[in-house]
This record gives structure tokens, C-alpha cells and sequence, in this order.
């Protein structure tokens, strides 16, 4: 039955979230925007906490343990953990996406590692924290094109790895790293596999920590690999390449990651909204739900148009995840939530802050910061361009050689 | 008065000046036929609408009034439609397809719908939907989502088509959920039992700028045990041939509220008015003069709330509406695209093509969503007015934007009347202006 509301077993989950983003990030957020590098030492206690949530619960905390697809079976209607992270991320961007992407043991890596890592790796690599990293100065949105090699050393059984990896979340606070490597370059995309390397790998050398625009709280590394061995043990997947399958197993990470990233997009969106709407109320202007927007004030006119971009991204979201975790393939709805929530956390926070004049755009609140942090949510997991191309390739079912 | 109703006064008083003027009235004895004259002239092509259809003796009812119940799901997030509901959506789909959309460019043309067409529509059962089986409807639960998804399939065959058919179904739903039991009593068997539904629609739209629902110039004040209407009413679907108007009007010492008119009243005329769009559901004016209505005429006792709840869920309605005139654009730009040949090849392996193809994708599934999400909390009982609010300004901006661009990848085609698009953006454009004419 169609019920879009947000089931009632969630709320004690969005409650602790929200009270998190509010009581443990809010407070900290100017701190670690403006010591950009420092290590916010508050989410240490934070993140042992969600540890223990996580054991023994549906309710996937905050990050990104929990995006593995499980047949439920019973047929029925499931709202499940990729929901649930979901709701958890929007809580918590609504408090501040930097500190969520620093948060210990909740990197993009652990998602991949949870979305594709055999029983024996999932044991393995328990309680670590894991980055991603995937991007290299010659290859951003065209993954497929990475230069960094990995050839196999038959003596030894490890895997060799040499280029360069930028753009790593939390890569120098993680345990793990989870690079992206090609067997053979000749083979394209077919030959790309994932491989998780220990931080403390003398071949894994952090070149250095990049000065951003938003979301400073959260670290990004560039990282040279030098001959840098990895057992083979620590292969994502199967070693083969497999020229039929191409890069499924690799994307199908993100089908699962995408919606997490349009969820942090839209807690950010609702952050700036909340405010605006408070500072909109003092200044005498409230949107009537019932009255023409055209008949009401300029700014209550915007504010319901922003709202409204607002709700159709979060239920996008919504469904990109329920579809997850009812085992419907998803990647259309996966990039249209990112796309759709990508562009209109950075159009409504820019909107905001002009609404709100000074006040929106000095550091005494938080709004020039969200402002500045929300557009890096319309890049990574894939800039809006890419979302478009994805979504036009599948509604109207063109290859990637054709629609370029 | 209104605008319009000032527009036809300068016709009068140009018509008065000729014939104040004319020796001849007074030579040929004529002047107090002519006087007539000029009295009609100030209604300008209005006409009485006695002619239309049935009349209805009012019943007494048993007493109370008979309701749907609100809807109890299992509370989880869920855009499953139920199997009844795929059932219904399937057929209605398949309606538009073979009869609606093979129709529509001629309808379009006469501002008309096809009289054959309506009462099939009668036969689908639509205007029994909204009502409760113990008053001859179809339903045990009433269900606003049921409403959203056949306005939806309907208006993927031809919007102003789905105007034309659901608009009766509309006053019935209005009827089932608001109407008292003597209101029921003599009303609703014209809906549910007639061969052919009533032709009936929700008159709110008043002819001006800005206009707010919440604001009307149509006035009703009580004389004695009657009420007096004054005003008029635009863009109301089938207003020549209705044989049932639940009129707008702000009752003086009270607030907006719905009347029960029949248009066959003394004092009510209505007049053929044609929009840029939605011109196969017959739209026009309805004028109220001095239209006298029985105490029993007011529906939902003037309850405020009856009042916002049918401008809301008219609102809806036509979200539902522009959901899929919007899917229809996307399923007829797709195959087009990818056929027609530039430089080459097709057109869209370029992504200003291509990505104009997504972005009508995002927005018609946001759209969706917020549509289908307030119907689900009109259903549950629960408040709706921030998420009509947003159905509705979503609807009206993206709606007319994915029109605009229907047009657009068609190119010089899409600006002839060949392919249906120029029809659809024309359509499109009616989200966001309509207030009333149906609901959900």
C-alpha cells in the first residue's frame, strides 16, 4: 500500500541521530572548519558508541556499514538497513557533513568492503576504518581510465601496486585504504579491481592534505603507491577479469552508495531550510501552505519553491533506498536522487544565504559553511554530469559508446 | 464584479451609445426591446443554462450521512500500489491509450469532448470511485490514492479528456465525503445509477490576476431561509452542458464556502469559454446573478474545513493530472530522439539532448512522489497542506518546464499540430492556474 511517511520502528534511530548531529557535531563544526587538519578528537567517543549500536541491531547507525543486499524471502514489504543508514546520514548532515565523513569506521571503504567483501575479508577487516580511494590526477569522473597498476608476483602472492590516488577521505586517519588498480590496461574497465591496503603499508605514502573549499573537518589525502605489495588475500572480489561482466562489480558499490550520498545532500539542504525559515519568521515572513505562493512575499514565494526541490530530492532518496533493500535493481533511481539532491542542496543553500544577507553570509552562523561544504555533494559519488549521463543512457537505452 | 463581468459592461455601454443615439428605436417603437438588448449585452454571450439535462427532486435521506472510512496500512515506507489499485491503473492506462489519445487532437480543436467518449467514461465507473458502496459506489475505503493514480492514467491518454470525465467525479467524491444525508439522497444517484453520470464540476477559479481561493468575490448572503449568490465563476469544465455545480462563494459574516447549484436555477448563466489548453473539457463561464439557493444547498454545514480540504484536493487532482501528461511527453521524446538523425546521427547521443531526456526523468519522478505522498496523508487522515503545497508548486514549475521541453527536442515538429506535444505543453501550463474543476 503506498505509504510514504517514515515507518514508525525509525524513529527512536532519526531521534538519536538528530540529537547527535545537535549535541555532539553543531557545537564542534566552526572549530574543525576553521583548524582545518585537526583531528576532531570529540568523534572518537562518538564513534564507539555507534560501534555498539550497530552490534545487534537493525538500525545501522549512522554510516556506511550497512548497504549489503539480503534476499528477505517472506515477499513482503521491507524497510531495511539501507533505509535506515539513509535517515541516519540526513540526521546527521543536517548537523554537519564534514564530521560525518571523519567519522572512525564509517568511510566510503567500509561501504565498499560491506557491499562486495567475501566472509572471510568481512571478518578480517571487523572495526577497521577504511577509505576509498579511486581518483587520480589524469582520471576523475572517467574511473575506468586509472593509470595506477596492480601486477600479480607469482612468487611471493601478492599483488604490486604502483600510481598515484588523490582526492581520499579520511585517508590519513583510516586503518585501510581501499585502491583502485588495473590488472591490464589494455582490457579497460573489465580489468579494474579493488584492493584494501593496510594505512601502515611502506609502499602507501601520503603525499599530502588538500586545502578545500567545504567541509574542511574531513581530511583528504593524495597518496603515491611505490611498489606497494598487497597480499592477494585482500582482493575485493574475484581476480579475474572478465570482460562480459566489466565493471558491474565494482559499480554496483555504487547503486549502494549513492543514495547515502544524496541523504547527506538532503540533511544538508534541510539544515539550511530550518534556518532560513527561523531567521525568515523574525524578519516578519511566514509561507502560508494554503494562499498562491504568488500572492505572498517574494521570500516566502522562494522559500516554498526551494522547499519543494527540497521533498521531491528526499523522496527520490527514499526511494532509491527502499528500492535497496527490497531488492529492486535501482541504479536509475540511485542517480536521479544523487543528481536531484546534488543540485538542489547547493541552489537552495546559495538561495539561503542571499535571503538571510549578512547574516547568512558572515561566520557568527553556520549557513556560509553549509553553503560552502554543500557542493562538493553534487561531485563526488559522481558529479551531476555523470548522474545525467547515467540516467539518459538508461532511459534511452544507449551504450556508453554511443551516448559519450 | 469582476473583470470580466466590467469587460462586458464596456460592450454594454458601447452598444448604449449606438442605440441612445438612434432615432430609429424611437421611430420603430423598439425602445424598451431594445433596452433588453442592451441588458443582454452586459452578459455578453452568456446564456441561461435551463436547457441542460435532468433536474433533481430533493430527497430526504436517512439521516446521516453514510462515509468512507480512512485507510490503515502497515506504516511502512511503500510505493506498492495495491493489487486493486494496479488493476484499475492498467485499465484506465489502457483507456487513454486507445480511446483518449486517438481523440484528443480533434476534442482539442472543437473545445469539446465526444458525447460517446463521456459515457464510456461512464461505464468505467469513474464518478462511483469516490463513493461509498452503500450509496451505489464502487469503494469501501475511500482512497485518494486511487483518485491520483487513474488521473494519473487518464491524463497519459489526453489531459483534457481526464478533465472532462473525472470533473462529475469529482462533485461525487465531494458529495460522498462531504454532503449530508438528504445532499446524498438526491444527488448521488445521478452518479452511481444514471447511464450516463451527471455532468457536474467544481466551480472555484474566479477571472482575475492573483486570484486566491481564499479570497473570492463571488459572494453568497442568507435572505430568510435562502441564500443569494453574485458572481462568477471561470474555467470550469463542461460549463455549457453541467447539470451540477458545487460553486465557490464567500458567505458574508462567514468565510469561503461550497454551494450545491443547479444550473437550471433562475438567475444562473453560463457561456462556452475556451483556454489555451484543456479546451476538450468544455471549459467556460459560469455568471451568478441574485441566484436565489435553499438552506439545503450549503455543503458540509459551511465548515471551513470542507472548504480548504476541497481546494486542496483539487489541487491534487491536477498534480495527478500534470504527472501524466508529463509521463506522456517522456515516452513520446524518448523514441523520437533516438530516431531522428542530425550531423549524422541521433540526436540524442549529444548530451544537451540526452540531458534534457534526464532531467524530465528527475523532476516527473519528483512530481510523482509528492503527489503521491500527499494523497497517501489525505488517506491516512493525517494534515496535508504543507504537502499539497509542495505537490502543487513542483507540478506547476516542472510540469510547465517538461512541457516547454517536450517541445523543444521535437524542434519545428513539436510546434505543429502532427505530434501531440504542442498540445501537452499547452495542457501543462493549466497546473498552477486551476484552482477547483475536480479533485481527488
Amino acid at each position: 500500500m503506498i505509504n510514504l511517511e517514515i515507518p514508525k520502528k525509525f524513529v527512536p534511530l532519526v531521534g538519536q541521530a538528530h540529537q547527535v548531529a545537535e549535541e555532539v557535531f553543531r557545537p564542534i563544526s566552526r572549530k574543525y572548519d576553521a583548524g582545518e587538519h585537526e583531528y576532531p578528537k570529540e568523534l572518537d567517543m562518538l564513534a564507539a558508541l555507534i560501534d555498539g549500536m550497530n552490534d545487534g541491531s537493525d538500525l545501522g547507525g549512522a554510516g556506511a556499514a550497512g548497504v549489503r543486499r539480503t534476499d528477505n524471502g517472506d515477499g513482503g514489504v521491507r524497510n531495511g538497513s539501507n533505509m535506515s543508514t539513509v535517515l541516519g546520514i540526513i540526521e546527521l548532515c543536517w548537523g554537519d557533513v564534514g564530521l560525518l565523513l571523519s567519522m572512525p569506521r564509517q568511510g566510503l571503504g567500509n561501504s565498499a568492503i560491506a557491499s562486495v567483501a567475501n566472509d572471510e575479508q568481512l571478518e578480517r577487516f571487523r572495526g577497521k576504518w577504511a577509505a576509498m580511494a579511486i581518483t587520480e590526477p589524469e582520471a576523475g569522473s572517467d574511473s575506468a581510465a586509472i593509470r595506477t597498476t596492480a601486477v600479480y608476483d607469482e612468487a611471493t602472492g601478492e599483488y604490486v601496486l604502483n600510481g598515484e590516488k588523490i582526492y581520499v577521505t579520511s585517508g590519513e586517519r583510516a586503518d585501510l585504504v581501499v585502491v583502485w588498480a588495473t590488472l591490464d590496461r589494455s582490457l579497460g574497465r573489465a580489468a579494474i579491481k579493488s584492493f584494501v591496503v593496510e594505512r601502515s603499508n611502506p609502499g602507501l605514502r601520503l603525499d599530502r592534505l588538500e586545502h578545500k573549499l567545504g567541509i574542511r573537518a574531513s581530511d583528504t589525502a593524495a597518496f603515491i603507491l611505490d611498489d606497494c605489495r598487497v597480499p592477494r588475500e585482500n582482493l575485493l572480489g574475484s581476480p579475474e577479469v572478465d570482460v562480459r561482466r566489466g565493471f558491474a562489480g565494482v559499480m554496483q558499490t555504487f547503486d549502494n552508495t549513492r543514495p547515502l550520498v544524496a541523504g547527506m545532500a538532503v540533511g544538508l539542504t534541510r539544515a539550511c531550510l530550518e534556518l532560513t525559515q527561523r531567521l525568515l519568521a523574525e524578519a516578519g515572513v511566514e509561507v502560508d501552505y494554503d494562499r498562491p505562493a504568488a500572492s505572498q512575499s517574494a521570500a516566502a514565494a522562494e522559500y516554498l519553491a526551494m522547499e519543494s526541490d527540497y521533498e521531491a530530492a528526499r523522496l527520490l532518496t527514499l526511494e532509491a533506498a527502499w528500492m535497496a533493500d527490497n531488492s529492486k535493481p535501482n541504479s536509475l533511481q540511485a542517480s536521479m536522487a544523487k543528481a536531484k539532491a546534488g543540485r538542489t542542496c547547493v541552489d537552495v543553500a546559495l538561495r539561503c544565504v542571499r535571503l538571510c544577507g549578512s547574516l547568512g553570509y558572515g561566520e557568527e552562523l553556520l549557513l556560509e559553511k553549509w553553503a560552502r561544504d554543500a557542493k562538493i555533494l553534487d561531485l563526488f559519488e559522481g558529479t551531476q554530469q555523470i548522474q545525467l549521463l547515467i540516467i539518459a543512457r538508461q532511459l534511452l537505452g544507449k551504450s556508453s559508446a554511443e551516448l559519450k | 464584479m469582476s473583470s470580466m463581468a466590467e469587460r462586458s459592461m464596456g460592450l454594454g455601454l458601447r452598444a448604449l451609445g449606438r442605440l441612445a443615439g438612434s432615432d430609429v428605436v424611437d421611430r420603430l417603437g423598439v425602445r424598451k426591446p431594445a433596452e433588453r438588448v442592451l441588458y443582454r449585452a452586459t452578459r455578453d454571450g452568456f446564456k441561461a443554462a435551463s436547457a441542460a439535462g435532468r433536474t433533481f427532486r430533493a430527497v430526504n435521506g436517512r439521516g446521516k450521512p453514510a462515509r468512507l472510512s480512512t485507510t490503515a496500512g502497515t506504516g511502512l515506507f511503500d510505493l506498492t500500489p495495491t493489487d486493486e489499485q494496479q488493476m484499475l491503473q492498467e485499465s484506465f492506462k489502457a483507456f487513454g491509450a486507445e480511446q483518449l489519445r486517438p481523440a484528443a487532437l480533434r476534442a482539442d480543436t472543437a473545445a469539446k469532448a465526444p458525447a460517446e467518449l463521456l459515457s464510456a467514461g461512464g461505464e468505467l465507473g469513474l464518478t462511483m470511485l469516490g463513493v461509498p458502496e452503500e450509496l451505489g459506489g464502487a469503494v469501501s475505503e475511500r482512497s485518494s490514492v486511487t483518485a491520483v493514480l487513474a488521473a494519473e492514467a487518464l491524463a497519459h491518454g489526453d489531459m483534457g479528456l481526464a478533465v472532462a470525465l473525472l470533473a462529475p467525479a469529482g462533485v461525487a467524491s465531494a458529495l460522498a465525503l462531504w454532503g449530508d444525508g438528504d445532499q446524498q439522497a438526491t444527488y448521488l444517484p445521478a452518479f452511481v445509477e444514471a447511464e450516463a453520470p451527471a455532468a457536474a464540476a467544481l466551480a472555484i477559479q474566479e477571472p482575475r490576476a492573483l486570484f486566491d481561493p481564499f479570497a473570492l468575490e463571488t459572494t453568497a448572503r442568507r435572505e430568510r431561509d435562502e441564500f443569494v449568490l453574485d458572481g462568477v465563476k471561470s474555467l470550469v469544465p463542461l460549463a455549457e452542458s453541467a447539470e451540477l455545480l458545487l460553486v465557490a462563494a464567500r458567505l458574508e459574516g462567514h468565510g469561503p464556502v461550497l454551494f450545491l447549484v443547479e444550473p437550471a436555477t433562475s438567475g444562473v448563466l453560463v457561456k462556452a469559454s475556451p483556454a489555451m489548453g484543456v479546451r476538450a473539457a468544455a471549459t467556460g463561464d459560469v455568471l451568478l446573478e441574485g441566484v436565489r439557493l435553499p438552506a439545503r444547498a450549503l455543503l458540509g454545514d459551511g465548515d471551513p474545513a470542507v472548504y480548504v480540504a476541497a481546494v486542496r484536493r483539487a489541487r491534487l487532482a491536477w498534480c495527478a493530472l500534470a504527472c501524466g501528461t508529463a509521463r506522456a511527453v517522456l515516452d513520446y521524446v524518448i523514441p523520437h530522439v533516438n530516431e531522428r538523425v542530425a550531423f549524422g546521427e541521433p540526436i540524442s547521443n549529444r548530451q544537451s539532448v540526452a540531458f534534457t531526456v534526464s532531467d524530465i526523468g528527475i523532476e516527473l519522478e519528483g512530481m510523482r512522489l509528492a503527489t503521491l505522498r500527499a494523497a497517501a496523508r489525505l488517506d491516512a487522515g493525517k494534515d496535508a497542506a504543507r504537502e499539497v503545497a509542495i505537490a502543487r508548486a513542483l507540478c506547476s514549475e516542472k510540469g510547465a518546464w517538461i512541457g516547454s521541453n517536450g517541445v523543444q527536442l521535437l524542434g519545428g515538429h513539436g510546434y505543429v499540430k502532427e505530434h501531440p506535444v504542442e498540445r501537452w505543453y499547452r495542457d501543462l501550463r493549466a497546473v498552477g492556474v486551476a484552482e477547483g474543476a475536480l479533485l481527488v
